[in-house]
């Protein structure tokens, strides 16, 4: 979306502004802060170049907690995931300024390793993205680089917990052997939070995970990051309200690369606070 | 007229056709105007009318070209008296030639006698009929085909899909040049090859182990027979590609990763040009190279260790060989590690994999197949290189599997039986033939595993 849409979309929002909304882009709106912080970003930017991609942001993410990002499509919410497992280091252009604690722990410092912090901070995709390998070794690859199985019997140990906390294992127990891409569209991404699972992450990291999926795997997925929500900080990125409003405790809004507006999530979708967060969530920007 | 002429003349008929089809068209319909309402753009039917301005004169001149000739000698030779009618073709043609020359003006074998000059006299007549007469037929053709697809023009004639057929037809004509030169070569070799296997059996071709072609030329000659045991010319072949390969396959697979995944951009921008230029040097550059550079380096070297070097080597062959491969190997590798999608170095970064980790667990082994037919192509393209084993591994047919040993090739040997002088029906020529088709079957086979497994692999993530 061009800069000049974005303002009309803007100046839209400030014309249709009811009593009582900001319509600015300034200081995020909501509640930033959670009251039990696992991930903390504080004062968050990240430019690709001169494309100032994400300005300013603070929030914190709970443990045990699902959080939803939302907002339209260039708004830097993928951008915003992938600074949390340092996976923008590999890109580039990219340049991320601001303080992501994880743990109490800068995960931007110096002496701290980013492969390490990626097995802490595990990352499932938009498009299923299963190794040309079989279930097994899908599911195995992280505990073996990571060196977390003894012998054999450990691994299998595993790889089968991994795949019943994916809810897979039902369904593959009896072909681990077959290639993993050979599954339907919603097993492989069922596969690929096991295989996330499996290297024991404290945070999980969705970016838009059920939108190559159809109705009926998205909402096992959906039902699973509801299971899974007792364990582990989810971030998960959506473009369904749906989505959010059924998975995530708790939902920030970006717009352009700031974040807009942070709140409950049925306070958010009942009574939004922004007037570009209310236009987003009832179908008028998308 | 003369040839040149004739041709250009044929030529400015079809420019001039051109135009006139093309002012035709626009008077039909009543002007610029109008053009609206002609079926084609005025121009299609200057193309149309040049076009039957230009084919069928052209037809019948190279027509003519292939024909003239036989009718010219049919009608000479019915016009020489009974008696030189009647001696045998051998001499009969040597007299036609001699008639020919006469007639040219050069000088002939032999005295000149009635009838040969009487003979020259009908064949400059006939050629000069000939030529008047071709002259004829090919305008005639030009302004008739012309005047012919001018009359036709009228605005509801469809000028475009016409010539849009015929320039079709063109293309078709074209591109089967290829398949059908392929498809000769391959008979021909293959004609050729079972001639030889008429003298030598394949047997021993196939099986024998000691190569000297040396056939003896005259009748009288002493020397050897010849013995065709190809066995000598397929270890080399083998040994000096596999060194090659040992060369070629690390150095440029190696190179493809870190040019892939490690190198910064500008490191890229600069090297991949560099590698590209490497697989443009002609390979006989690189064959003296091997010659004066490579090979006494081997054998300086190999003698200080305590071995004893030829002069020329397998080695020294192998490993410019290689040297010369691998770009190939390393676009190739190349291809095939960019063709796996980025998706697959994610999830491994995101697993907490190290680069190296993702790459050698998870990018490679996807990449695999594609790298395998990389390696079936390049080993394709090394059993038929020739300079550069001409150059510094020699033509000693040793059956050895010693690198530092002078070894010969399938290739060189094909080489060194064609150059020269040759009967061309010898066993020993006929024996280059027989090569010449080992060597097209491997490598086709080679290129056609390569290419299934390349392209295979292409679809699987498409
Ligand atoms: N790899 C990249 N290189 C350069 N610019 C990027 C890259 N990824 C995203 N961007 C830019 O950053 C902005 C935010 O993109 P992104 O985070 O993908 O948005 P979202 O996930 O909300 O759709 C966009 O303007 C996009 O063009
Ligand atoms: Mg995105």
């Amino acid at each position: 979306m061009s800069n000049a849409t974005n303002e009309n979309l803007v100046n839209l929002a400030a014309a249709r502004a009811e009593p009582g909304q900001t319509t600015e882009l300034g200081a995020t709106i909501g509640d930033v802060r959670s009251k039990n912080p696992f991930v903390v970003a504080e004062n968050v930017d990240v430019y690709y170049g001169d494309n100032h991609a994400i300005r300013n942001v603070t929030l914190e993410i709970g443990k045990q907690e699902v959080i939803a990002l939302i907002g339209p499509s260039g708004c830097g919410k993928s951008t915003f995931l992938r600074c949390l497992n340092r996976m923008n280091d590999s890109i580039e252009s990219a340049r991320v300024s601001g303080t992501i604690l994880l743990d109490g722990q800068d995960i931007y410092s110096r002496n701290l390793d980013p492969v390490a912090l990626r097995a802490r901070v595990g990352m499932v995709f938009q498009k299923p993205n299963p190794f040309p390998k079989s279930i097994y070794d899908n599911v195995a690859y992280g505990p073996r680089i990571h060196g977390l199985a003894a012998d054999r019997a450990e691994l299998d140990q595993i790889v089968r917990t991994s795949l019943e906390r994916a809810g897979l294992w039902d369904e593959v127990k009896d072909r681990l052997d077959d290639a993993g891409t050979g599954l339907s569209g919603g097993q492989q991404q069922r596969l690929c939070i096991a295989r996330t699972i499996a290297v024991g992450p404290e945070v999980i990291l969705m970016d838009e995970p059920c939108s190559a999926l159809d109705p009926i795997a998205t909402a096992r997925i959906e039902d699973l990051i509801d299971e899974l929500s007792e364990d582990y900080a989810i971030v998960v990125v959506t473009h369904s309200m749906q989505q959010a409003a059924r998975v995530s405790k708790r939902v920030a809004y970006f717009h352009l690369g700031t974040l807009v507006e942070v709140d409950e999530t049925d306070r958010i979708f009942t009574n939004p606070r922004h007037k570009l967060t209310e236009d987003y969530i009832t179908g008028r920007i998308g | 007229m003369e040839n040149t002429t004739l041709i250009l003349t044929v030529c400015l008929l079809g420019v001039a056709g051109f135009y006139l089809g093309r002012s035709r068209s626009l008077s039909v319909v009543g002007g610029f105007a109008a053009a609206r309402n002609l079926h084609s753009l005025p121009g299609y039917y200057g193309y149309f009318t040049a076009i039957w301005c230009l084919l069928p004169a052209l037809a019948v001149l190279t027509l003519w070209f292939v024909l003239e000739p036989r009718v010219v000698m049919a009608l000479l030779v019915d016009s020489l008296p009974q008696a030189q009618q009647d001696l045998p073709p051998g001499q009969l043609n040597l007299l036609l030639n001699n008639v020919r020359n006469f007639a040219a003006g050069s000088a002939i074998g032999g005295e000149t006698n009635q009838v040969l000059t009487d003979a020259a006299a009908v064949y400059l007549q006939l050629q000069a009929r000939s030529r008047l007469l071709l002259t004829g037929l090919v305008l005639a053709c030009a302004v008739l085909g012309g005047v012919i697809a001018w009359r036709r023009i009228h605005p509801e004639f469809r000028a475009r899909n016409r010539v849009e057929g015929i320039v079709m037809l063109l293309l078709v004509a074209a591109s089967s040049i290829a398949i059908f030169t392929t498809i000769g070569i391959v008979l021909s070799v293959l004609f050729e090859a079972v001639r030889f296997f008429g003298e030598v059996p394949i047997s021993d071709f196939l099986f024998g182990t000691n190569w000297s072609p040396q056939t003896a030329i005259r009748a009288d000659q002493v020397g050897s027979s010849g013995s065709f045991g190809a066995i000598p010319l397929f270890t080399g072949t083998l040994l000096i590609t596999g060194i090659a390969m040992l060369v070629a396959v690390p150095v440029g697979l190696m190179t493809a990763i870190y040019l892939a995944e490690y190198s910064s951009r500008g490191v890229r921008e600069i090297a991949k040009p560099l590698l590209e230029l490497l697989a443009g040097i002609p390979t006989v550059v690189y064959g003296f190279f091997a010659a004066l550079t490579i090979a006494p380096w081997v054998r300086r070297t190999g003698e200080s260790l305590g071995f004893e070097v030829a002069s020329e080597s397998a080695l020294a062959a192998g490993l410019v060989m290689g040297i010369m491969i691998i770009p190939l190997v390393s676009s190739l590798a190349d291809d095939a590690i960019k063709a796996v999608p980025g998706s697959m170095r994610d999830g491994a970064l995101g697993l907490g994999s190290t680069r190296s980790e993702a790459m050698t667990k998870v990018i490679l082994p996807a990449a695999l197949p594609g790298i395998v037919g990389g390696i079936l192509l390049a080993v394709s393209r090394a059993i038929g290189e020739t300079m550069i084993v001409v150059m510094a591994a020699g033509l000693a047919a040793n059956l050895t599997a010693n690198p530092f040993a002078a070894v010969t090739t399938v290739t060189v040997q094909i080489v060194t039986l064609l150059v020269g002088d040759q009967e061309f029906d010898s066993a020993k020529t006929l024996a280059a033939f027989a090569l010449g088709l080992i060597l097209f079957i491997v490598t086709l086979i080679l290129n056609m595993a390569g290419l299934r497994v390349v392209r295979k692999y292409r679809e699987q993530y498409e």
